[in-house]
Parts: structure tokens; C-alpha cells; sequence
């Protein structure tokens, strides 16, 4: 018998367990890490990439081609990952159902959902774009404004913003204690728990446990800089070299190898027309000085990712460019009196070379660990990926009546 | 308790607390400390105590890139591209460059490139940015060597390094060019000596975020800012001669860098001279608000050691610390500490500064009732500073600086490393962090992902992982139901060798 033959002999098998089962067996969760993550003694889950090669001054993660990359979180079973993914997914958690993360984080739009600014049960816009959540894992601050510092504070936020999922921590609770299905799922999660009924905590740290999972480090660029040059095409060269020169400056904020400093730069991008100025990070630090700034975002999968800035003012890559090239303060309305970046300048760049910068960004996509969507989910629910369903209540199920 | 004894109990404990403080004022109206000459007195023991340290190099020039890694050696021509030959190279090739003009951007990134220019007569490689070309010489490899070039006309900088560790810039003469003559950042032990360097809208030599540095013997002139170690630790800058710039010597932290520190800086046996330029930094960029006139900054800097300098003729103060709120054109960062802690001022020659100084140093002389012009000014808090015979000098705010109980530096002659060594490989460890981070994000164990299953390829390969090593170098499609697989050539031999080892071994 052929390894083919056996192979097929055994996901029949499994297709067939699968229906045989009763429902709640059928939500089991994984028990090996997610790709690039290796299994430790301990039965947690640990990050691998070629960067473990190098090291970075002051173990700060920032610097050129062969860079060690920042401190990162890892360390969740592979359980609790996969119980974060299938909760990542379902609607369940907004408070009429209509809303998953995936929404506005959508695997397939780069981890945001192509709006300029997002929206929330009922459609509601919110102030801001949904920042991508490839290698969050990196980061030690959160949305655009950086208020929070650990991704359990940041997702406070969305699940219980009266405009985006538009929850509350007791409804959630009451909603998930609701569905057997989940139940069995916290237990295969939390098997050193104490008592029955899901917590607030293990819902972060699940969602933490999965959001952390996506990784993209294995682009074009990456390749460059582990040191095949034939990776990128000379024209994708030129935009690299543009890119760190110290004419255009990205690099000193879009730092390699993560491509963000994880600092607050103000850069006076305009917002779109019509809209007021948004203070940003003046009031997470109650600082005048910085009036209008935000976290500088990673450009890993930017490509992806359009439109661009806080509030979606820009259609495309190269608008962007242009608006850094535009001259110091060009966009900031008369008037607003913005202190802005010293990086921020005036680097007369030919189109020819914004078109090379815009050929370098695309050459940071990496998707190739893009998780799976759950085929169905614990709540019965269809899994959302995508644009939310506005406006449409679904009375919530549970697993019972699943499929 | 009567409210003398408070006092009284107060001021002993200050005093305790200080070391040798004595009450402000009480200083300088008794018969001064006079401590003698550096060589005599106690010496300096430095804030870098890393075991690493116990390497000094005698004589004056450095060696932190190690001798060649090979002995290849590769001759440029006028007419030639210097990037084609760092594109050919193989790391550890010595690149020597003829005098001639190249009109270029020169970037290398890889390991042990040793760029030498050959100068004949008084001729020597030119590299000419005609006023159009971003950056001259730009690398992120290790170990890399640039040398004896003339540097003219681009818009970015001369030569700068974005995180290599070990490398050497000197003997370059650098001029009218860009931001930055000499920009080495966020890398490890490095050298930067017998420059010449003029002409630059920002810093002449500027050192960012990087660990380890030594700035000697360098000519820096009509910048902005001479020399300034920003964001670094572990920096000797001496022996260098830097005037008519805005400001001479500046050790500063930058608030909103991703690095948040500035320590451990020695300043000593300088010329900084009439570094009187009128500023012409860029708006917004932090040395935009330096005051003409500055012979040395230090910003929020700690443990700075001042000793030994010539400083002459600079119009608004010969030494200035600040801290944060003191100063122009920067922003807050709630994560770096804002004050000028621990300067050390000891024995330096200052002649004729602060004759024409900004107001809020005249304002501030009123406040102490000092007559004549500063040689050194400090304001805002500046814990456990020292400074020694500071009836030389006519000082302004340095009313809390005890004195110092060492005269010198001598027993640190740099603070450089041996050539800091890439991070060792286990053979094992190089497959599986190459499988988990490559192949991984195709193949699972069993599944079906993008590629087949380890499992099938385990069976298929069973005691040759070679064949893999082989075809993941070369890839040609086998499987009607699954993509071509890209070929992984950027691995090495032994990198390829290890994975399949590796994948072969997966047991989940």
C-alpha cells in the first residue's frame, strides 16, 4: 500500500469520526502549535524565525538587514490558540451577533478590512482604521493613539465600545457560559482551571493566545536580508535604498526588521475631507507636544492594507509617498499648531523614485502563515470574515442547533 | 523640635547623601579645593565595568574589524562601479578603490567588506553625489572597513551604517554633503577616526543608538553640530578638533528614539573652537535649537566625563547641560529620563567664552549675581554632578555640584570590544529555527497545507536528506495537485543540509 493510499485511508477515518461524534467533540481543539512555533517541554508554544540568528543593540530589536527582532509574547498552548482563533472568528462575542474581530481584521484583507475608517454593529463608522495584527505579537503598544500596552487592555476596547462589537463583559460571559460547545472548549483550554464557568480572563488571554500566532517574517525582503540578494528585483533595490536612505528617512521610524519603532511620531497627515483633526496621542500622554501623533504602524503586509493612515485619507501606497514628500507640514491645516517629527522633511524625491519606494513595500508581504477559518463555530454562527452583516439581529443559537 | 535643629539635621543628611556637597554659595567663598593635574590624582573607574573591557588597544589606531577574513582583493578603476564590485564580492574581500570620480550609491550588505580607497600623490577616490544622489556608502554588514575616500555633493549622508557591529570609518574626507557626514546607527563597536568633516546641515559625525563607539583624531568644521553621541553608551570622543560650527562636542538623548538611554561618555582632550556658526539645521530638527556659540552640549546625558579639552572662543558658553525642559525643539518621551545626571567636569583650558551669551543664560548669571562671561552654565536638575577646581572657570548653576574625587581618565584608554562575534549556531539549532521559520508555513506534519505533508516527504527521503537538501535548492514540480515549490537557494549549503536533517527527524 502506497503512503498516498494510507493517507486517504486515514482522513476518511477521521471525516467519519467527525460525524460520528456528538457536537461538542466536534470542536476539538488543536494540540500542536501553529507553524513556525515548536512544541516546548512544557506543552506551550514557541516562536521560531530565521531572526533568532542575530542580535540588535540594547536587545532593542531595531536596526538594518541582520537584526534580532524585539521582545515578543509567546508561551500559549496550542489549545488555547486554537479556542482564541475559533473565538477571533465568531460574532458571537458582539452583542447582536453581527460583529466578529475578523471583521474589521480581516485574514484576508492583511489582518484590516479596506475601509478607511471601520464599523461596528449597526454599521457604525468608528474614528479610526483597523491597524493590521500581523506580528502583534512584537508590539508593546496599542491603537493608533498607543493607550494600551498589552494586547488584554486592547481588546477591552472593541468588544465593548458601544460602536464597535458593542458588548459587555456580562453579556459576554452570560452569552459563552450559554453554549455547551464552549464550555468543552475552555475546559480542553484551561484544564488546571478551577470551577466550570468561563471567565473574562481566559477569553483575553485566548484571543492574545491566537492574535499572537500571526506571523509574517518570511517575505521577499526577509529573503534579502538573510542574505540572497537575487530575491528582490533591482528596481525592488532601488526602493530599499530610498527607503533607509537618510533623504527619505523611512527606515528610522519603519525600523527592520518589524518595520515600526513603536514610537508616537507626529506627522501632520491630513484627515479626510470634512473631518476634524484627530489629537491622537496628545490625550493618552495629556501632552501638547504631541498634538496629532500616533503609533508609528509596522509596514509588514502593507500592500495589503489600504487605505492608509489613522483615518484613511490615502487610496493608495503611492499617495503616501507623495504626501511624505510633500514638504514639511504641507497638510497641516492653518492654523493647528503641531510639533511635528523631526524626520518629517522635505526630500524632493523624483516619481521615479516614489514608484521604487511603493515597489519595496510590496516586497514585505508574507502570508503564508494566514490562519484557517473555522468551518463552523461553537455558536452555531457563520463564521465572519469579513464586511459586517449591518443591521441584521440574529437571535444567538447554541451549538445544539448547529449545522 | 525647634526649626534650626530641622535644618541642622537636614543639611548633614544632604551632605551624607552627596558625598562631599557642601552647601551652595559656602563653595566658593572658601579657600578653593585645588586638585592637581590629571596624572596625579585618583582616577576615573569608568561606568562600563562588562568583563569585555579588559581589551585595550595601544597606539592610535583601532582595530575592530579584525584582520581580512580572506585574502581576496579586488581592484576598482575610474570608470569602474564600486557597487558592482561589492556585488560580486564574497564577504571577506578587500574592495580597492583607484582615484578617480564615482558618481554612485555604494550599499553593502553582507559581512567583512573592507572598502579601501588607494590614494596616489594627492589623489584619492572621489565619490560625487552631483547634488542628485541620496547616500554615498551605506551598509548593514558586519566587520565592514571604509577608508580614505573624498565624500562631496549628496543630498542624504556621507557614510552611514544601519546596525553592523565592528566596522571602521576613516581616513574620509567629507564635504558639503547632506544631513550627516558620518552617521554609524543602532550597531556595536565601532571607530571612527581622522576624518575630515565639513560642510553638513546636521551633525558632522553623528553616532545614534549604538553601543560602544570611539570618535578620535577628527577635523570637524562649518556643520551644525561637530560630534554628537546621541542615544549611546560606552563613547570615548577625544583628540578630535572641532570649530566654527553652531555646536562643538554634544552628547544628547534624543526623546521619541526607540532607545531610550545616553550614558557612560568620555569628552576629553578636544579642541573645540569658536563654534560660533550661525544655525542652520533643519526646522524641527533637534539641533536646530542649539544656541550658536555652544562649545559642549550634554542633554539629558548621564555619567558624561569633560576633561582635558581646549575650549576657546565659543560665545555663549564653553560647557552647557541641560535637561529636557531646557531645551529647545524637543518633544516629550514619558520613557527617557530628562536630566543630566552624574557630569564629571574636571581639569579643562577654557579661554574667552560666553562673551555674547542667549538671554537665558545673561538672566540666569542675575539670578546667582555673577558678573563676567560663563565658561559653564547648568540648568535644570542634574543629580551627583561633580566637577573639580571650579574657581578656574566662572560657572553658572552649578550650585549643587559636589566635587569630584578622581582627576583623570587615564586608566580607560577606549571602550571598545575584540570584534563582537555573530552569535554562535548550533549545527541543530540552524535546521530546526530554518524549518520552523520556513517550511513550516507550507508543510505540517500530516496535513495537506500548501505542500505536502512531512509525513510523505519523510517516506520519501527516509536516509537521504541530501536529496532534499538538493531539491528544495532547485525545485521542480512533481505533484499535478499541489503548487511548485520556490526554490530556497538563499539557504546555504549547510543551512540546507541542516533542514532537511531536521525535517527528516519531525515526529509531529
Amino acid at each position: 500500500m502506497t503512503v498516498r493510499a494510507l493517507t486517504l485511508a486515514a482522513s476518511l477515518l477521521w471525516v467519519w469520526a467527525g460525524v460520528a461524534t456528538a457536537e461538542n467533540e466536534a470542536f476539538k481543539l488543536r494540540d500542536y502549535c501553529p507553524p513556525s512555533f515548536e512544541e516546548s517541554a512544557a506543552g506551550t508554544c514557541e516562536l521560531r524565525t530565521l531572526y533568532d540568528f542575530y542580535d540588535s543593540v540594547q536587545g532593542a530589536g531595531l536596526g538594518g538587514t541582520q537584526t534580532a527582532l524585539p521582545a515578543h509574547r509567546d508561551g500559549f498552548t496550542p489549545q488555547q490558540i486554537d479556542l482564541g482563533r475559533y473565538l477571533f472568528f465568531d460574532p458571537v462575542l458582539s452583542a447582536d451577533g453581527t460583529v466578529s474581530c475578523a471583521s474589521c481584521h480581516n485574514p484576508d484583507q492583511g489582518f484590516s478590512d479596506s475601509l478607511p475608517r471601520s464599523r461596528g454593529i449597526g454599521g457604525q463608522e468608528v474614528a479610526r482604521a483597523a491597524p493590521t495584527l500581523w506580528n502583534t505579537a512584537f508590539l508593546n503598544k496599542f491603537f493608533w493613539d498607543a493607550h494600551a500596552t498589552t494586547l488584554e487592555e486592547q481588546m477591552v476596547g472593541p468588544l465593548f465600545a458601544p460602536d464597535e462589537m458593542g458588548n459587555s463583559p456580562e453579556a459576554l460571559l452570560a452569552t459563552l457560559n450559554n453554549i455547551p460547545a464552549y464550555q468543552a472548549l475552555f475546559q480542553q483550554a484551561f484544564p488546571q482551571r478551577q470551577g466550570e464557568r468561563i471567565q473574562l480572563d481566559e477569553v483575553y488571554l485566548s484571543l492574545a493566545a491566537f492574535q499572537t500566532s500571526l506571523i509574517s517574517l518570511n517575505s521577499r525582503y526577509d529573503r534579502y536580508a538573510h542574505g540572497y540578494h537575487a530575491a528582490l528585483s533591482e528596481p525592488e533595490v532601488e526602493g530599499l535604498n530610498i527607503f533607509r536612505s537618510f533623504v527619505a528617512r523611512c527606515a528610522e521610524c519603519h525600523t527592520p526588521p518589524l518595520f515600526t519603532n513603536q514610537q508616537v511620531a507626529v506627522i501632520g497627515a491630513p484627515e479626510p475631507e470634512g473631518r476634524p483633526v484627530d489629537v491622537g496621542a496628545q490625550l493618552t500622554y495629556d501632552a501638547p507636544e504631541l498634538k496629532a501623533g500616533f503609533k508609528v504602524p509596522t509596514l509588514r503586509n502593507i500592500a495589503q492594507t489600504a487605505p492608509y493612515m489613522h483615518s484613511g485619507r490615502f487610496a493608495n501606497l503611492h499617495e503616501v509617498a507623495e504626501f511624505y514628500n510633500g514638504g514639511r507640514g504641507h497638510a497641516v491645516p492653518k492654523g493647528l499648531d503641531l510639533q511635528l517629527h523631526w524626520h518629517i522633511s522635505s526630500p524632493n524625491l523624483t516619481d521615479y523614485e516614489l514608484d521604487r519606494l511603493v515597489d519595496f513595500l510590496g516586497t514585505l508581504t508574507d502570508e503564508s502563515l494566514k490562519p484557517e477559518v473555522p468551518k463552523q463555530l461553537p455558536s452555531g454562527l457563520a463564521p465572519i470574515d469579513g464586511e459586517p452583516q449591518a443591521g441584521i439581529v440574529t437571535t444567538q443559537k447554541t451549538s445544539g442547533d448547529a449545522s | 523640635m525647634n526649626i534650626g535643629k530641622i535644618l541642622a539635621v537636614v543639611l548633614v543628611l544632604a551632605a551624607f547623601a552627596g558625598g562631599m556637597i557642601i552647601g551652595k554659595g559656602s563653595q566658593e567663598d572658601a579657600a578653593p579645593v585645588v586638585v592637581e593635574s590629571a596624572g596625579s590624582g585618583a582616577t576615573y573607574s569608568g561606568g562600563f565595568t562588562a568583563k569585555d573591557n579588559e581589551f585595550t588597544l595601544s597606539g592610535n589606531s583601532k582595530s575592530v574589524a579584525g584582520p581580512p577574513m580572506t585574502d581576496v582583493v579586488v581592484v576598482v578603476k575610474d570608470g569602474e562601479s564600486i557597487q558592482q564590485a561589492v556585488q560580486n564580492a564574497e564577504p571577506g574581500t578587500t574592495i580597492q578603490v583607484m582615484p578617480g570620480t564615482y558618481k554612485e550609491t555604494v550599499f553593502i550588505d553582507k559581512d567583512g567588506i573592507r572598502l579601501i580607497g588607494v590614494i596616489k600623490g594627492s589623489e584619492r577616490p572621489v565619490l560625487d553625489g552631483e547634488g542628485e544622489l541620496n547616500d554615498a556608502i551605506l551598509f548593514s554588514g558586519n566587520n565592514i572597513v571604509v577608508e580614505n575616500f573624498k565624500i562631496t555633493r549628496y543630498k542624504g549622508n556621507g557614510i552611514m551604517s544601519q546596525a553592523g557591529n565592528n566596522w571602521e570609518i576613516r581616513n574620509n574626507y567629507i564635504v558639503d554633503t547632506g544631513v550627516y557626514g558620518i552617521f554609524p546607527q543602532l550597531g556595536q563597536n565601532g571607530v571612527v577616526e581622522h576624518n575630515v568633516v565639513s560642510g553638513i546641515e546636521d551633525a558632522a559625525i553623528y553616532v545614534g543608538m549604538s553601543d560602544n563607539v570611539h570618535v578620535a583624531y577628527n577635523d570637524v568644521y562649518d556643520s551644525v553640530a561637530g560630534i554628537e553621541i546621541e542615544n549611546s553608551r560606552h563613547a570615548v570622543v577625544e583628540s578630535n578638533r572641532t570649530y566654527n560650527n553652531t555646536g562643538g562636542i554634544l552628547a544628547f538623548i534624543t526623546p521619541g528614539l526607540p532607545i531610550k538611554t545616553t550614558y557612560d561618555v568620555i569628552i576629553r582632550n578636544n579642541f573645540v573652537l569658536s563654534n560660533n556658526h550661525v544655525n542652520f539645521g533643519a526646522p524641527g530638527s533637534t539641533v536646530a535649537g542649539i544656541p550658536a556659540g555652544t562649545g559642549i552640549l550634554v542633554m539629558a546625558a548621564d555619567d558624561v566625563v569633560i576633561e582635558g579639552n581646549i575650549i576657546k572662543d565659543n560665545k555663549n558658553a564653553g560647557i552647557l547641560v541641560t535637561d529636557h525642559s531646557h531645551a529647545a525643539n524637543v518633544t516629550i518621551d514619558p520613557e527617557s529620563e530628562p536630566n543630566s545626571d552624574r557630569v564629571k567636569i574636571l581639569n579643562n583650558t577654557m579661554i574667552n567664552n560666553g562673551y555674547d551669551a542667549i538671554n537665558e543664560i545673561k538672566a540666569l548669571m542675575l539670578t546667582e549675581l555673577k558678573t563676567g562671561n560663563p565658561d559653564i552654565v547648568s540648568v535644570g536638575p542634574s543629580t551627583d554632578s561633580c566637577i573639580i577646581n571650579r574657581q578656574q572657570y566662572i560657572t553658572v548653576g552649578l550650585g549643587g555640584y559636589g566635587d569630584c574625587d578622581f582627576s583623570n581618565t587615564a586608566t580607560i584608554g577606549n571602550y571598545l570590544l575584540p570584534p563582537v562575534p555573530p552569535r554562535e549556531i548550533k549545527p541543530g539549532d540552524k535546521g530546526k529555527i530554518a524549518y520552523l521559520g520556513i517550511c513550516a508555513g507550507c508543510h505540517t506534519y500530516t496535513g495537506r497545507m500548501i505542500g505536502p505533508p512531512v509525513q510523505i516527504i519523510q517516506a520519501l527521503y527516509m536516509d537521504n536528506p541530501q536529496g532534499i537538501a538538493d531539491y528544495i535548492a532547485n525545485p521542480i514540480k512533481k505533484r499535478d495537485d499541489y503548487p511548485e515549490m520556490p526554490p530556497q537557494d538563499y539557504l546555504d549549503e549547510e543551512t540546507r543540509l541542516a533542514v532537511a536533517e531536521f525535517m527528516l527527524g519531525v515526529k509531529k
